[in-house]
């Protein structure tokens, strides 16, 4: 009775095919572009494994603020005078670096003030009334609809028609990708290096804020345990918005940096895939732990990439979340553990 | 989940009397005030109640798609509502039922058996599917919930969640066998009451138009699944297995230290909830005829997880309720221009739809967390009535005594 069902199956063309020979042609250059998804991924990450880490709360809202970092930046960018054009403008290094610091400081303003504002409108009135956790969980995807939606629909009729919409925005290029130099045989453009550099700036500096300031000291003392926290004098309101901006600001850079690299992805919809995977990043890493999401980024890029030689490029997505679910299988707190209240004291 | 201090516990307003009312009844005298109920939620697409049908779609296959969101909504309610468990990604087994249904029926799957070859008659071949599609997905919810059930709630979610974009991606990539993005199309359905009039039975996709459409059809069969469904899920939760689940939400660590085998239940909770799901999923599927990896997205997970909270999870009545507001209100303002006589502009209403639901959701979230009808525990029910029961006595003896 079932045997032709069983005949059929195994009479099917095989749909995946395993192109390891393309693999190791191009190791190294996926492996540079990997890790240059990988830092946009990081950086993102850490915003989730940060507010994770304060609140024990998965914001699922992250990914949206990551998108209106892409169109602060763009608004900031349409306002200096660029027209989307799609061509890439050409203004010498230092005026480039330049305007791209400018629309830098654009996008890292909106997201960080897009997640200062979530956390006082959404979730502050949720900790008042003492919610349990699916609560904070549900408000969030409530939140990541209504900013969706907002860009979607109420943003183009606010700004003519400029800005938002059911289509992705025209990009403006301010970068053209160039070769610099070729390393063991892959080749290093200028937007790859643009991204690994501010990445690895950004990383250090939070790195740095988060385990050597003051203020770090409250974010991971609130992380370990809130009620004592608070009986030291560390003030948990202000530790908790101190936390989102800085997981905003870091989501508004990343947002720059992934226009560099994917012009085309300025969309309403364009955060939340990304998000879930920065979001994986993190759990991969061990969430809560702020060095464990930048580790995280990293492998998550770079084996996103080997997968989707190996495998094909429908693929890609998939390679992520199977990596999440194995690695989760086989050491569920992630590949550091979570650790962001116990890192260093 | 509900951290009601005694101060605050529930009263006794119209909701609670009613309820009270409700379970004091025995189980005919239930079956008789609700079997008059059922059938007249039945025929609603029938009436053509003037504010209550829609006007931009037919109201007859917007009940239809709530009785499929009605299953759904009772099946994730057993996951999400009684065993505590949060699932991002319960689309999977929606969409796992409905290809397994498309790729043993459809004439574009390589797998398909209802033509000469087959083993599936082409008259029952639908009907044949849905115990297949339900053993499938009960399947997929036991392989994907043996290794992950251990993880602690949150790290729970984000896996559901990734298993759900799994299925919708091997839905789109492996082409040679579920047809991509392109779909599989002329699906089976029940091929019932063929007359000349409908020459390919009432179920059919093609019957449409009329009062008693398609949509009529499959909604009065889902409302008979949905009655089994519920049986099921109801004698279920009054069981062991119930409240091993109740015991497993409240407090996991608490429920295992008591002897609960807690991941043996959760285990049984997910495999539950997916095969619900695929038995909605399988009704999708012969309804609509055709499959594509678009109607599978993450958003229609937290669509349905919208429709449980919204209803009031664990509450089965409530997350029915919960799955008829998802549905029918956006189609309600599609294409109307006025309710009442005050003008309005329903095709742009509809259009927010997501931005409604939204803040509809943070708005209920703050006010109102459980939900529009809250499950209310039976075991403080029981509490109650005993002691009801008990001041009632010592009145008695008061009474005696004085006497």
């Amino acid at each position: 009775m079932t045997g032709p069902l069983v005949g059929s199956i195994f009479s099917a063309a095989p749909p995946i095919n395993f192109n390891v020979e393309a693999l190791g042609n191009l190791f190294w250059q996926l492996t540079i572009d990997g890790l240059s998804y990988g830092a946009i991924y990081a950086l993102v990450a850490v915003g989730y494994t940060l507010v994770y880490g304060v609140l024990r709360l998965i914001n699922f809202a992250h990914s949206e603020i990551f998108m209106l970092g892409m169109f602060g930046q763009y608004a900031v960018l349409m306002a200096l005078g660029f027209t989307p054009s799609g061509n890439v403008y050409s203004e010498g290094t230092l005026l480039t670096i330049f305007y791209l610091g400018i629309a830098l400081l654009g996008g890292m303003a909106v997201s960080g003030g897009a997640a200062v504002g979530l956390e006082r409108l959404a979730y502050r009135p949720l900790r008042k009334r003492n919610a349990p956790s699916l609560v904070f969980l549900i408000t969030a995807i409530g939140a990541s609809f209504v900013i969706q939606e907002f860009v979607h629909f109420v943003l183009p009729q606010l700004t003519g028609g400029e800005l938002g919409g059911l289509n992705a925005q025209v990009p403006i290029r301010l970068v053209a990708p160039q070769e610099q130099f070729t390393l063991f045989g892959a080749s290093v453009t200028n937007i790859t290096l643009i991204i690994l550099g501010a990445a690895f700036i950004l990383a250090l500096g939070t790195d740095t804020f988060v385990n050597r300031t003051k203020f770090g000291r409250g974010i991971r003392a609130v992380a370990q345990d809130p009620n004592t926290a608070t009986l030291m004098g560390v003030s948990r309101e202000r530790v908790i918005m101190l936390t989102f901006l800085l997981g905003g600001l870091l989501a508004g850079a990343a947002a720059l940096l992934y226009t560099l690299r994917v012009p085309n992805g300025i969309i309403y919809s364009g955060g939340f895939i990304l998000g879930i995977k920065a979001f994986c990043a993190a759990v991969l890493g061990g969430i809560g732990n702020l060095r464990g999401a930048l580790l995280g980024g990293l492998i998550l890029g770079v084996m996103e990439n080997y997968g989707q030689v190996l495998f094909g490029a429908g693929w890609r997505d998939v390679v992520a979340f199977v990596l999440l679910i194995l690695i989760l299988m086989f050491r569920p707190t992630g590949i550091l553990g979570e650790t962001l209240g116990r890192a260093r004291v | 989940m509900s951290n009601a201090s005694f101060k605050d516990r529930p009263k006794g307003g119209v909701g609670d009397s009613f309820r009270s009312w409700w379970n004091a009844l025995a189980r005919p005298a239930q079956w008789a005030f609700g079997a008059p109920f059922i059938l007249l939620i039945a025929l609603l697409p029938l009436l053509n109640i003037p504010l209550l049908t829609t006007e931009g779609t037919n109201f007859g296959a917007v009940m239809a798609q709530f009785g499929m969101y009605a299953l759904i909504a009772i099946g994730l309610n057993v996951v999400v509502g009684q065993a505590g468990l949060l699932d991002l990604g319960y689309v999977g087994f929606y969409a796992v039922g409905a290809y397994t249904v498309a790729l043993l029926t459809s004439p574009s799957s390589p797998w398909n058996q209802t033509g000469p070859n087959g083993w599936l008659s082409t008259d029952w071949a639908w009907l044949a599917c849905l115990p297949i599609a339900v053993a499938i997905t009960a399947l997929s919810g036991l392989i994907l919930g043996s290794p992950t059930l251990r993880l602690r709630g949150d790290y729970l979610a984000i896996v559901t969640l990734g298993f759900g974009e799994i299925v919708r991606l091997l839905a789109d990539n492996l082409t040679e066998i579920t047809g991509g993005g392109r779909g599989l199309a002329q699906v089976a359905y029940p091929r019932l009451g063929v007359t000349e009039e409908f020459p390919l039975g009432v179920f059919s996709a093609g019957n449409v138009g009329k009062t008693l459409n398609s949509g009529v059809w499959w909604f009065w069969f889902s409302i008979v699944l949905i009655i089994i469904v519920l049986l099921f899920v109801g004698n279920l939760e009054r069981s062991r297995v119930g409240r091993a689940w109740v015991a497993i939400r409240e407090d996991e660590d608490a429920a295992e230290i008591m002897g609960v085998p807690t991941f043996k239940f959760k285990l049984w909770a997910f495999v539950i909830g997916a095969s619900i799901g695929g038995m909605s999923g399988a009704l999708y599927a012969g309804q609509v005829q055709f499959v594509v990896p678009t109607n599978f997205n993450v958003v229609n997970s937290v669509l349905f997880l919208c429709a449980v909270v919204l209803g009031g999870q664990g509450n089965k009545l409530g997350v029915i309720l919960g799955a008829f507001i998802i549905v029918y209100l956006p189609n309600f303002f599609l294409g109307r221009t006025e309710i009442l006589g005050i003008p309005i502009n329903g095709d742009s209403i509809a259009q927010y739809k997501y931005l409604f639901f939204g803040l509809a959701l943070m708005v209920l979230m703050i006010f109102r967390p459980q939900g529009l009808i809250p499950v209310r525990q039976k075991l403080l029910t029981y509490g109650r009535e005993l002691f009801v029961a008990a001041r009632r006595r010592s009145k008695a003896e008061e009474a005696e005594v004085t006497k």
